[in-house]
């Protein structure tokens, strides 16, 4: 009884997965392009800081796998690379205190670019940012 | 049938149970020799002759270090551990493991020295010194005394590396909060600042008095500047001066790819040896020294295009090492038990580099530099490696142990402090 039940439910969600799958086609194209982009500007202005593996610096530079700075409020992670970061974060009880500077002369679409190929990298999953996501915090800023 | 099937089915039955019990039993026994290994065990290889023992393990940060004269260790831990800044590491039994391990100090940093009776410490803003006994115990670990204070410290080299010398003087570092005194940190078109506002109150190293308490920055000297950070330093009783390491700037390629590809931002600028004296100066911000072209090259955010050279007041480094090593330790060697070559010689440890990617890291190892009428008499040489693990874990940063400390025991052995993991390792000869 409860197998069938279970295999109901998997096969409906397989049946709804490709269905999505299909209707988001367009958008998973531009997801990879933003991400092949992101890859580009990541290697020029982040990867000697966070490493080739995103992995950060011990005691320095903050690790962008699985931390709530990457995967969370995207607001938030926008404005720190608009404004960079001077007051050191604390990750699973470990501090970084390396100045990050500031990246605001990166275009909207550079810095949606790298974060959205941050949030997919690394063993990252989550939401592309935009660049109107971008234009709108820069805007707030200002 | 019937019967002889059960039977047999039985024996089988036992059989597999016994097996059973057997894997069991071996697995048991396995996992127990597994737990008492560390998983970040590394062999450090040495120079024939040498031999490195675990002297203490998982201690957390474990930042410089200092030996007693009745052969206690004391280690500085970067942040608390349950509540614990230094911990007093004592080999009871002679084993060359510490088993009487004890905690003491509320605040985390990187510096800590034993001068005529006190044990010196710091914090990243304050220097602290504890009171020493007749029996070598520390007087009142809960009290100590306050010598210097009120440091600046804002997120960047903010280590208050310590040294004394045998004149009642005490020597801090305060590191440069800045990579090269830009006006924006680190930021791309970010122009330099002349004259770099930064070296007035860091970016060098100040003097102060050893016994004179709550000093800060009006009761110290600017003994030297133009010193980006220093995190290795020693006072060198062959020469009676005080020898550094500085870190040099990162970023020579993020900041003007245009002038150096990554290969160069790797290797440049050097990790410099100086030799201070009162009013020196080594550059920085103005210059950094390249040791392929073995000059002082202006730096590119004052008009420099990695040729033009500069510095014309900066004094030449004593040794010049390859890029971002990050020398964190360095000690003079003045005991008599390694041979000959390394009485009053350099060991400098070498954090490992991070800012050499995408291109390999490297470092996490101690080196040797010859000395002979205080100046080096001969190329320098790795000593100590394997920390990190291998060259796999050298090349991706992501070594295992990153030496830091470094200390000389009453028996010419050498201490060595690793702050990934909080190993201490003590290094012999011929025993």
């Amino acid at each position: 009884m409860k197998i069938n039940r279970l295999l109901t439910v998997t096969g409906s969600l397989f049946l709804v997965s490709i269905l999505m799958m299909s209707q988001t086609k367009p958008a998973q194209n531009t997801l990879k392009a933003s991400i092949e982009r992101g890859k580009k500007v990541y290697a020029d202005r982040c990867l000697t800081c966070h490493q080739l593996d995103g992995g950060g610096v011990q005691n320095m530079n903050p690790p962008l796998t699985k931390t709530k700075w990457v995967l969370g409020d995207k607001a938030q992670l926008i404005q720190i690379v608009l404004n960079g970061l001077n007051t050191g974060v604390t990750i699973d009880d470990v501090e970084y205190h390396n100045v990050m500077a500031s990246h605001k002369d990166l275009t909207d679409l550079q810095i949606a670019d790298v974060l959205t190929y941050v949030r997919n990298s690394f063993g990252n999953k989550a939401k592309a940012i935009t660049e109107a996501e971008v234009k709108a915090v820069r805007a707030k800023m200002k | 049938m019937s019967h002889l099937f059960s039977k047999s089915f039985y024996s089988i039955l036992a059989l597999c149970t016994l097996s059973l019990v057997a894997c069991a039993n071996n697995t048991s026994e396995d996992s127990t020799k597994k737990s008492e290994t560390n998983p970040d065990d590394v062999t450090l290889t040495l120079p024939s002759g040498f031999k490195a023992v675990v002297f203490a393990e998982n201690l957390g940060g474990t930042r410089h270090l200092t030996v007693n004269a009745n052969g206690d260790v004391y280690v500085k831990l970067s942040r608390l551990k349950n509540g614990k800044g230094i911990y007093r590491l004592r080999d009871t039994n002679g084993d060359g493991k510490a088993e009487d391990i004890s905690g003491f100090g509320n605040f985390g940093g990187t510096g800590i020295a034993i001068k005529n009776g006190y044990l010196y410490a710091s914090s990243d803003e304050e220097v602290f010194r504890f009171k020493l006994d007749a029996n070598n115990n520390i007087v009142n670990p809960d009290k100590p005394e306050k010598v210097v204070t009120g440091l600046l410290s804002r997120h960047e080299h903010e280590a208050k590396a310590i040294a004394l010398d045998n004149n009642g003087n005490l020597y801090v570092n305060i590191g440069a909060y800045s990579n090269a005194c830009q006006v924006d940190d680190r930021q791309k078109g970010s122009p330099g600042m002349k004259p770099c506002p930064i070296l007035d109150s860091a970016g060098g190293i100040w003097q102060f008095k050893a016994d004179k308490l709550n000093q800060t920055y009006g009761d110290g000297t600017r003994y030297a500047t133009g010193l980006r950070n220093v995190v290795g330093l020693d006072w060198n009783t062959s020469t009676n001066t005080l020898f550094v390491m500085q870190h040099g700037r990162d970023q020579l390629h993020d900041l003007f790819p245009d002038m150096y590809d990554t290969k160069q931002s790797a290797e440049l600028p050097a990790e410099c040896m100086y030799e201070l004296h009162k009013g020196s100066n080594c550059g920085w911000p103005y210059i950094y020294y390249d040791q392929l072209q073995h000059k002082k090259i202006l730096a590119p955010e004052f008009g420099g295009d990695g040729k033009k050279t500069g510095g014309e007041d900066a004094q030449d480094p004593v040794v010049a090492f390859p890029g971002h090593l990050a020398p964190n330790g360095l000690l003079f060697y003045t005991g008599n038990q390694f041979p000959e070559k390394y009485k009053n010689g350099a060991f400098v440890v070498f954090h490992g580099s991070w800012n050499r990617a995408p291109e390999p890291q490297e470092g996490y190892y101690v080196v040797f530099v010859p000395f002979k009428d205080g100046k080096p008499s001969g190329n320098w040489e790795v000593f100590a490696d394997g920390f990190s693990g291998g060259p796999d874990f050298t090349a991706s940063g992501r070594a295992k142990h990153r030496p830091c400390g470094i200390a000389q025991a009453p028996d010419g052995s050498i201490y060595v402090s690793d702050d990934a993991k909080g190993t201490i390792w003590k290094i012999s000869y011929g025993k």
